[in-house]
């Protein structure tokens, strides 16, 4: 089910992957995984990623926002997938071979969330005075998404701050608006 | 003690409420229906059992009062006090007081004010018993005789004592190493022997003591020779044994028991034959001719008599001892129909919930498994596989049907809320329940509780009248509050019905004109003015009594219902009485469902809304068409999606029907039944008032379970709001009915 590209440094890391800082020779790093979206590298804090798996039976729900592709079984457990371009403004991700979900485990709720990403690069370390500001402008991102800058492969990718992105609040409030306008 | 007793101590005060629950059953039963020997025995049984488990905690102030009670109960047992109106009064009153003394010994000292409210009671138990008023000494053993019993200090037995542990039952006990770490305590149960009788003797054994070095100090390795002087029976000793037999060694002797019993017992305890002799006679338990006697039948006697002869077995096979000993009282469960003994395994809900997921797991993949071996055509394996597949539905329901429980166990709670508050109040009032078996989940069942509690309060105070103006008004003089439950259109409704006054409709108008719910009551029907004693804070009540009238509870009852996604509905006839009616979803409940299919997705009806599938006719302008000669309004599930597939040249029409409505849903295609389980669907799903939930279907995709009268109420606000923003072609341009009065609540009023 774990669907890491090539020969990923995570490779051998199970689905559980629990620990975010790994006590290095001298400093605490801090662990991300790297994901690609419409030809974009993102990435996303380790710790809460509970596992990742092939993009595949998802069930649309009907009058929900467009960013919202539905709820996936997850051995039994329903959990909601959202489209991360989409929620991005950016269009909806189209489903390629590489596509998988990553399922995410957010503090203070009892049900994960899956999002759709185009595939998995690798999970980076990172100390944190590495981790840079987000830009005031030109990431063509709406600022309170992105918890600030990390290197990867020498360029500068967007950590996601996933509390805003995956917003409860914000998702209701969306979908709230658009029942009286949609459906029978 | 030092140990962590935690986890004993709060199974000791569930397990006692529990018991309190049947009791006061038992004493409501006698109150209604007269005394009767079973409910007695019932009472009593509680009681001595929450004073037994709370003597092995060290409880003493639950021991000391429910010592009392029980000597009480005792003589009414032997018939030498009458069970009747203000004893069973005085009885509930007790019972209340165990509850208070076990849940604040729980949770550390009890207060003083409860203390001497039990005194209170404890007296008026006395004088009922026509005993002189005076404080009783304590009949247990003070800690510092325990102790001095335990260390071996203090006067050699006299020949007095030696003579009296003759006639003492003799108690051998070898304590399990785990006996700390399941949070028991051997001064505990000794103290609790103490309340039984008298201590005559008490040896303590370290023989079983390991060396220092690999001395475990949470392991207990104590053994005990006790003489208890007691008139209680076997079964009564055996009962201080209760929560540690299971691992630890006992063995008790009646008095006078015979030479060979002795040996029996000498040969069974670890302990060298001649060290326990000698034990055995400076406790005075025997003489030193009885030893040798007994010793020498050992070896006379020997492996001639069969094991089974020995009057006195271990202890573990209770019910066997008890039969041999004729006590009526330990067979009377299984033949008690009147007071329900209840027979649970308490379970985490977690691990309920796990079970429930993998068996949701296990459905699917046998699923998988069988579409595999139907194709790979070796009719054996199909075979094993159907067999294997009817198993696995059976796990499933058996799995689902865990987490259900009937409601009457809530309504049972009911008796006493009515009985005593009617007596405050001097009204008569009777509580009748219906549909007590209806199951529902455990989690809801725990939730409703409390708004029932205030629908119930409010009823009895507001809605039932005195008995004066009850015949006044021509009617019976005694009131009838119902609790219903019952099962429709796939939620479950549960009904708080009145036959007093009713809603006074001015007086609500009045009342919310004051405070600016409404500007007018004009256009407002009924059940719109109805619906405002939910607003927080409103009450119409001129004087606040102690039960209800403060305006809180009402809001209170539908909030919490809101959170369970139910409704709340009340209708009510000026003089006749009002009916709550709460309508609750089967949150975690299996539903028989009917499966459908429209533009690519799966629904999953309610079973019980449907009426009938027609197909469907040629499609009009208009969404309706002629039913047999009626008029049925129907929506076509398609619409939900904005872009869907192309539509397929047949459709269907599944005909629901629900609270007197009827609508018709257009489908692409019916899928048969299906029993399954409705899981919620997430919190962002929340707005989708339409999707009562989601099912996981066997294919391992996820159907949408339709909220029938949401998905019908959103169609009609819909076309409401469509006219209303046309005004030429709407008529009416607003709906003065609906002012003051939020959207949610409109929801609730569709009917």
């Amino acid at each position: 089910m774990l669907v890491l590209s090539g020969a990923a440094p995570v490779a051998n890391e199970e689905t559980n992957v629990a620990a975010q800082t790994v006590t290095g020779t001298e400093t605490t790093v801090l662990q991300y995984l790297a994901f690609s979206l419409a030809g974009e590298v993102y990435a996303i804090p380790l710790l809460g990623v509970k596992e990742i798996i092939e993009y595949g039976g998802v069930t649309p729900i009907p009058t929900m926002p467009d960013f919202v592709r539905g709820v996936i079984n997850l051995r039994g457990l329903v959990v909601p997938v959202l489209d991360l371009s989409a929620r991005f403004g950016e269009g909806r991700t189209q489903i390629g071979e590489r596509t998988c979900i990553i399922i995410i485990e957010q503090e203070g709720r009892d049900q994960d969330m899956g999002v759709v990403v185009d595939g998995v690069n690798a999970v980076i370390d990172v100390a944190p005075e590495d981790i840079e500001p987000p830009p005031s402008f030109g990431a063509h991102l709406r600022v309170d998404f992105i918890q600030g800058m990390c290197k990867y492969q020498d360029r500068f990718v967007v950590v996601l701050g996933l509390a805003k992105v995956l917003s409860v609040d914000e998702i209701t409030q969306i979908a709230d608006s658009l029942q009286e306008r949609d459906g029978p | 003690m030092s140990m962590d007793l935690s986890d004993a101590l709060e199974s000791y005060g569930i397990e006692s409420h529990g018991l309190l629950d049947q009791m006061e059953a038992a004493l409501l039963a006698m109150e209604a229906n007269g005394p009767d020997s079973e409910s007695i025995n019932a009472v009593f049984r509680a009681a001595h059992t929450i004073k037994g488990s709370g003597g092995l905690f060290g409880l003493d102030d639950v021991v000391h009062f429910t010592h009392d009670a029980e000597t009480s109960l005792d003589a009414v047992r032997d018939g030498r006090l009458a069970m009747d109106g203000p004893l069973i009064e005085l009885f509930l009153k007790c019972r209340d007081h165990m509850g208070a003394l076990v849940d604040a010994s729980l949770v550390g000292s009890v207060p003083p004010g409860l203390l001497k409210s039990g005194e209170s009671l404890q007296e008026r138990l006395r004088t009922s018993l026509g005993q002189p008023s005076s404080s009783q000494a304590d009949p247990g053993v003070s800690e510092e005789e325990i102790e001095r019993l335990l260390l071996g200090v203090g006067q050699p037995p006299t020949s007095q004592d030696n003579r009296a542990a003759g006639e003492a039952w003799h108690i051998s006990l070898r304590c399990g190493t785990d006996l700390f770490r399941d949070g028991m305590d051997p001064l505990g149960i000794l103290r609790y022997l103490g309340t039984l009788g008298e201590l005559l003797h008490v040896t303590t054994l370290a023989d079983a003591l390991p060396a220092l070095a690999e001395l475990d100090a949470e392991s207990c390795h104590l053994g005990f020779e006790i003489d208890l002087k007691s008139a209680l029976n076997q079964a009564e000793i055996e009962d201080a044994f209760e929560f540690v037999r299971a691992f630890s060694l006992v063995r008790i002797l009646p008095p006078r028991s015979k030479p060979e019993q002795w040996a029996e017992l000498i040969r069974a305890l670890p302990e060298e034959d001649d060290r326990l002799g000698e034990i055995l006679i400076k406790s005075g338990a025997l003489t030193r001719a009885d030893l040798a006697a007994a010793l020498g039948t050992q070896v006379a006697a020997g492996d001639i008599r069969p094991l089974g002869d020995i009057l006195v077995e271990q202890l573990a096979p209770r019910e066997v001892v008890a039969k041999a000993l004729e006590k009526p009282e330990l067979e009377k469960p299984a033949r008690d129909n009147k007071v329900q003994t209840e027979r649970h395994v308490r379970v985490e809900a977690g691990k309920l919930d796990r079970l429930i997921n993998l068996v949701g797991e296990l459905v699917i993949s046998h699923t998988v498994t069988s579409l595999r071996a139907e194709g790979v055509a070796d009719t054996g394996l199909i075979e094993a596989v159907k067999t294997a597949g009817r198993f696995v539905e059976e796990v499933r329901d058996a799995a689902l049907a865990l987490r259900m429980v009937p409601i009457g166990g809530t309504f049972v709670r009911f008796q006493r809320v009515v009985r005593d508050l009617s007596h405050e109040l001097g009204k008569r009032i009777e509580l009748v329940t219906g549909g007590s078996e209806t199951e529902l989940d455990k989690s809801v069942v725990d939730r409703i509780g409390d708004p029932l509690t205030h629908l119930v309060r409010n009823a009895i105070d507001h809605g039932i009248e005195s008995v004066d103006e009850r015949l006044a008004a021509g009617k019976p003089a005694q009131g009838t509050l119902r609790l219903d439950a019952y099962h429709e259109s796939g939620s479950i409704v549960v009904e708080v019905i009145d036959d007093g006054r009713g809603l006074n409709r001015d007086r609500i108008v009045a009342k919310a004109l004051v405070r600016g719910l409404i500007e007018s009551d004009e256009g407002l029907t009924d059940q719109d003015v109805y619906a405002m004693i939910f607003e927080p804070g409103f009450s119409t009540m001129e004087q606040v009594s102690n039960i209800s009238g403060r305006g809180v509870g009402m809001d209170v009852v539908k909030r919490t219902i809101e959170d369970l996604r139910g409704t709340v509905e009340v209708s009510s006839r000026p003089g006749a009485g009002t009916t709550v009616r709460l309508r609750l979803p089967l949150t975690l409940a299996i539903i028989d469902g009917f499966l459908v299919a429209a533009g690519g997705l799966r629904f999953v009806i309610p079973m019980d809304l449907v009426e009938e599938c027609v197909e469907m006719p040629e499609p009009g302008r208009r969404n309706y068409t002629d039913l047999r000669g009626s008029v049925l309004p129907y929506i076509r599930l398609r619409d939900l999606f904005s872009a869907g597939s192309a539509e397929p040249e047949r459709q269907v029409m599944v005909v629901v029907g629900y609270a007197g409505k009827r609508a018709g849903l257009v489908v692409d295609r019916l899928l048969g039944e299906l029993q399954t389980v409705i899981k919620p669907l997430g919190d962002i799903f929340a707005p989708l008032k339409w999707v009562g939930g989601c099912a996981v279907l066997d294919i391992g995709e996820v159907g949408l379970v339709l909220d029938v009268p949401a998905l019908v109420a959103k169609a009609e606000r819909r076309e409401g709001a469509a006219l209303r923003s046309q005004p030429w072609r709407g008529g009416i341009a607003s709906n003065s009915a609906n002012r003051g009065l939020t959207s949610e609540q409109k929801n609730v009023y569709i009917s």
